[in-house]
């Protein structure tokens, strides 16, 4: 009786979180479907005006502009990741692994804010000329980005890497295989679920980034999160925002879930 | 060394050093005696740290960082641990979905979870509340709390409780003294998560506080938009310094390699 009562209990206060948590995603939807009333924060009766501006030209463009972005930002951001991952998995000496492991997590855990500004002072700097323009440009945004997503992307990467048997690549080379053809034929396929779920969650992640947009795009790249806090903060346009959130939260929820269903080992 | 191999260690480093150089940048900016950059600096200042730590709208700030982030982890330690608890050890109806929801505000993006609150608690009137931004945060961190106690949850072996009560310890004594001592490294490394993802945490911060409750990120946010001197290179350093120190702290003492299931066959004893 004990045993079984344990369980629940010990789940309760995160049911609480869970509630607090699904109540708030609840609002929002609620909010998303009832009609905006200029100048106040009441709200009308039921619609979809919310989501059929959500499909307007203006809008749209926006939506284009973040799935373009977030596309070239998971294929950059996994090829500049491979590398340091398989070195990573690799590395023979504990303190080269923990240099380099150090190096990927501290930006990981550096904020948004900091790391954005940082890429500010490199793209704005007068010292450094660069070819083209980049603050305040998408291209500046996409660099911003793929920064920000290389430490996810390493550490999963490094831990589907670090489960690849390098013995497998060592008889493929003593069969006579090329470097390139033993990682061809053998890493890079025995990698790929890594791949898949690493690139499935950097552009996730990418669809709904905010600060790296907001500040190294000047308000000249706009991407769906900028929009929604537009419109809620500065226009006050709650409904409107909500519609924006759950275009954003419906993209990353279906990404998350295909995620889920390709990791599930098939009854074979 | 091979020449395949020198270029792959030449590849790595300078992909390295793209994750390392504007930190490194923003550490120079932040000693440089003008407001505009100068390389080589024309000598070294620390003006810009004077301007940062007297700000009074960065020590607000700080203060309500060190609120929010200590009452945010010391709430979610106790919830956490408990749900990681139940989740490795016990036989829990729909396991799956109680996982998935436990750590969903991992995925959730933070501009649909910040205006849900800001619409929630606008709704309960309690926009000025600092409670909203600390059970906000308590939320957001509750994830990295459960997946750090669970690897040391799974790690432990029950045995050693049912020695301890079969020699007579009540069942909270057991706890106390044998299951709690034997988490310690999970906890300490889930509090580390906790402290820094709260810390840094800023789109639904942005959402739910106001210019009197702003945590520091959002305070940086707004100062970054309107003033563009080196202030905020002197504050970006301390978070640097800090987080560095952190992540090498926690690799050297936790382990941050089990952490991260970076553990497979290049562990598995000398490979040759």
């Amino acid at each position: 009786m004990r045993a079984r009562l344990a369980g629940p209990l010990l789940l309760a206060p995160g049911l609480i979180a869970i509630v607090l948590f699904a109540t708030a995603l609840g609002a929002l939807f609620r909010l998303s479907v009832l009609e905006f009333i200029p100048g106040s924060l009441r709200t009308g009766g039921v619609t979809a005006a919310n989501f059929h501006a959500v499909l307007s030209a203006q809008y749209l463009r926006a939506i284009g502009d973040t799935a373009l972005l977030s596309a070239a930002t998971t294929i950059l951001t996994l090829l500049a990741s491979y590398p340091v991952a398989y070195a990573l998995a690799r590395a023979r000496s504990g303190r080269v692994r923990s240099l380099l492991l150090g190096l990927t997590l501290a930006p990981f855990f550096t904020g948004a804010i900091v790391r954005t500004y940082a890429w500010m002072l490199v793209l704005g700097s007068s010292l450094v000329s660069w070819p083209v323009r980049l603050l305040f440009e998408p291209s500046g945004v996409l660099v911003g980005l793929v920064h920000f997503s290389m430490p996810t992307m390493i550490l999963i990467l490094a831990a589907a890497l670090a489960h690849v048997d390098p013995a497998l690549e060592r008889a493929a080379a003593s069969l006579g295989a090329r470097p390139a053809r033993v990682f061809a034929r053998v890493t890079l396929p025995l990698s790929m679920p890594g791949v898949v779920s690493a690139s499935l969650i950097v552009f996730a992640w990418t669809f709904s980034a905010f600060a790296t947009p907001e500040l190294l795009g000047g308000g000249r790249v706009k991407m769906i999160a900028n929009v929604v806090k537009d419109l809620a903060l500065d226009s006050f346009n709650w409904p409107g925002s909500a519609a924006f959130a759950i275009v954003a939260l419906a993209v990353t929820l279906a990404l998350v879930a295909g995620l889920g269903r390709l990791l599930t080992p098939r009854a074979s | 060394m091979t020449a395949a191999r020198a270029t792959g260690v030449a590849v790595v480093v300078l992909l390295l050093a793209f994750l390392t150089v504007p930190s490194l940048v923003v550490i120079v900016v932040s000693f440089n005696p003008t407001a505009i950059m100068a390389f080589p600096p024309h000598g070294l200042s620390l003006r810009w740290y004077e301007n940062a730590l007297t700000y009074p709208q960065f020590q607000r700030a700080a203060v309500n960082s060190l609120i929010v982030t200590a009452a945010a982890t010391l709430l979610a330690l106790p919830i956490g641990t408990a749900a990681a608890l139940a989740l490795v050890r016990h036989r829990v109806a729909a396991h799956a979905v109680w996982a998935a929801a436990l750590l969903s505000p991992v995925v959730v993006p933070g501009v649909a979870a910040g205006l849900g609150f800001l619409i929630l608690a606008a709704g309960l009137g309690l926009l000025a509340s600092r409670w909203v931004l600390i059970a906000v945060h308590a939320i957001l961190v509750l994830p990295f709390v459960i997946r750090s106690v669970s690897v040391s949850v799974a790690n432990l072996d029950p045995a050693l409780e049912r020695a301890a009560a079969s020699l007579g310890a009540r069942p909270s004594r057991v706890f106390r003294r044998v299951t709690l001592p034997l988490l310690r490294p999970g906890l300490a490394a889930a509090a580390l998560f906790a402290v820094i993802v709260s810390v840094n945490e800023f789109v639904v911060s942005l959402f739910v506080s106001t210019r009197v409750t702003e945590i520091l990120p959002v305070a940086m946010f707004t100062y970054v938009v309107n003033y563009t001197d080196p202030t905020m290179a002197a504050l970006s350093t301390f978070f640097i310094a800090a987080t560095f120190v952190a992540v090498f702290a926690a690799e050297r003492w936790l382990g941050l390699a089990r952490v991260f299931g970076l553990e497979g066959h290049a562990r598995g004893g000398p490979s040759r």
